[in-house]
């Protein structure tokens, strides 16, 4: 099993918010926009190094979106910050029109995505967010893993033209990717390679697929884990690739089941190559109030149940095979 | 610069391609288009006067129009085919399968002189706004307007943009208000009173102007003090009262040819009303 070191936890929207100001540096088209939220998106020192190109919308999603779309008319990329709820389920018409359809180049970057938000509860805690944004034609999604991969991925964002939804979170997480990982949109991560069962996770489930591969390996299995930070477009080459040898897959992420990353593997292996596969996620029912690690645990988004997933999509693979083979 | 009398046979002409438009494609909105042909002929003949083969998105170096009330789109394709950004034969392509010319205006088929999509009611504004602070950022002295209907005030994300252009100090904009006072259900007044709008829209921080929209003679007037009222601090905004349908007796001031095309006899007693001046396409 290949070892991944926590440099020390932090939490995603820092490495975002770095990348903001380093890229206000490098481009003067670079434009941000941000609906009363500034300290927890991390935006203060982009907005302190470049007040012409910030715009404080209040709040005020729906004009912010707006906004942004009109400022890429004239060759800004704007970067638009608020949580990940108010960054879409509350602005999907606004999205839908101005930016997806009319493909303008608005990068939004969407915080506190999932049951991680913590406290505040289900009002805030979007879990359908992928789902939402996957379905429009032209946008892309992307929801990095850690502080080092978010910020690799706001700044590849801002060199490729079109819409781009990236969605990262609240709490400090452990930092494990390389700094100097090349972050290629829509290129998937193999971390660790194995024979038995294939972890696909995005977000912060990637941590806990890579806890779960050293479990895995102490019962004596092994897993090719592999880093989905691109939910569309989808690599699928890489996805199926690593199903051929390994034969079972499991999928784990911090969003609804429907409309995952889960569900965009399950309908390609429907379509192209169908073997056993579990989803680790939440399944239809809304987040609530807690820590955001005790409710990872109650929600069943850690390490214990991508394992236990591992063991069930590796059974009915050999109860597929025990069945064929008579 | 073209004289009043030939904005107006231009006008005409526009009439009546809303009208052989919609009666062609059996659907459509002659209404608000019909009411608002004036406005838009005067916009781009003797005010913006883009330039229609050097087209870009971007629209660096010049004058920017956006509709937010898409609905009206007969009334923008027929101006920019008539300005020459596509030749007018294409109008009969209107609403029609394959065609440039979406039943709200969209990028996405590539028609020149169209920057968004609109017509999901109530986000042309934002848009303008965030393209007037690009021009601003751009060192880009040019202007943007936009077009908006009083009913699609009913949608509050104008709200947001109108609190946000006086706050941001938008002052290279000038918003229009098609103050026809009639919405798909019926008058304003009856569906969602817009209430004291001057009153509002001075509150909000706008430079409120207000312009007869069917006068080609006040449309230049109240214009050129838009355009003198801008750089001053404060965006500047234009109630003009129109009447829905003008052109057309049996259409006019009535709120039930909003989204209704003429048949072929109702365009033929239309067509009656609108000398074809400068040709049909």
């Amino acid at each position: 099993m290949h070892q991944y070191i926590n440099t020390g936890s932090k939490d995603t929207r820092s490495g975002f918010g770095e990348a903001l100001l380093e890229l206000g540096k490098q481009n003067p088209d670079i434009v941000a926009l941000c609906a009363d939220l500034t300290g927890s998106m991390k935006m203060d020192a982009f907005a302190k190094a470049f007040p012409d190109r910030f715009f404080q919308t209040g709040i005020a999603e729906a004009n912010m979106m707006g906004v942004a779309a009109g400022l890429t008319i004239g060759g800004k990329i704007p970067f638009t910050g608020t949580f990940a709820n108010f960054s879409t389920g509350r602005v999907y018409d606004q999205i839908r029109q101005s930016i997806a359809y009319s493909n303008k180049n608005v990068k939004i970057c969407a915080s506190h995505a999932g049951i991680t938000l913590g406290e505040d509860g289900a009002t805030h805690q979007i879990l359908e967010d992928i789902g939402l944004m996957k379905m429009l034609p032209n946008m892309t999604v992307i929801n990095p893993c850690d502080f080092n991969q978010t910020k690799a991925a706001t700044l590849s964002a801002a060199s490729y033209k079109g819409p781009v939804y990236l969605c990262f979170g609240r709490p400090k997480v452990p930092n494990f990717t390389p700094a100097d990982e090349a972050f290629e949109i829509g290129k998937a991560l193999i971390l660790n390679k194995g024979m038995d069962v294939t972890i696909f996770a995005t977000g912060h489930l990637v941590w806990h697929a890579l806890e779960a591969g050293k479990i895995l390996e102490d019962q004596g299995f092994t897993a090719d884990i592999i880093n989905i930070h691109t939910i569309k477009p989808l690599n699928n080459s890489a996805v199926i690739n690593s199903l051929k040898k390994t034969g079972c897959a499991v999928t784990a992420e911090e969003h609804m089941m429907n409309g995952g990353m889960g569900d965009s593997i399950a309908q390609l292996l429907v379509r192209e190559y169908p073997v056993p596969m579990e989803m680790v996620a939440i399944n239809d029912t809304f987040g609530e109030s807690g820590k955001p690690e005790e409710l990872m645990k109650k929600f069943g988004l850690d390490a214990e149940h991508i394992v236990l997933a591992a063991l069930q999509s590796m059974a009915r693979k050999e109860q597929f095979a025990a069945k064929y083979a008579h | 610069m073209p004289s009043v009398s030939a904005l107006q046979k231009l006008s005409s002409q526009v009439r009546r391609d809303i009208i052989r438009m919609t009666n062609s494609a059996a659907s459509g909105h002659p209404g608000g288009a019909l009411g608002t042909a004036d406005f838009l002929v005067t916009l781009y003949f003797e005010f913006m006067k883009p330039d229609p083969k050097g087209f870009t998105t971007d629209g660096i170096g010049e004058d920017l129009f956006f509709l937010s009330n898409g609905h009206l789109s007969a009334v923008w394709y027929s101006v920019l085919a008539r300005y020459g950004y596509f030749e007018i034969k294409e109008l009969g392509t209107f609403r029609k399968l394959s065609s440039r010319l979406q039943g709200h205006p969209s990028i996405h088929e590539g028609l020149p002189g169209i920057r968004i999509a609109s017509g999901s009611l109530g986000q042309g504004l934002s848009v303008a706004c965030g393209a007037a602070l690009a021009k601003r950022l751009n060192k880009d002295n040019h202007l943007v307007y936009c077009l908006v209907g009083d009913g699609e005030l009913d949608e509050g994300q104008n709200w947001e943009a109108l609190m946000f252009a006086p706050d941001r100090k938008i002052d290279n904009l000038v918003a229009i208000v098609d103050y026809n006072g009639q919405q798909i259900d019926g008058p304003v007044k009856n569906v969602l009173d817009l209430g004291n709008l001057k009153a509002k829209l001075e509150s909000f921080g706008w430079r409120v102007l207000e312009m007869y929209g069917n006068d080609i003679q006040d449309i230049i007037k109240m214009l050129r003090i838009a355009i003198s009222e801008l750089h001053k601090g404060k965006p500047v905004i234009i109630m003009m009262t129109t009447h829905m349908g003008f052109g057309v007796d049996f259409m006019l001031d009535n709120h039930e040819w909003h989204g209704v095309p003429p048949n072929d006899e109702q365009a033929k007693q239309a067509l009656s009303q609108l000398p074809e001046t400068i040709g049909d396409y």
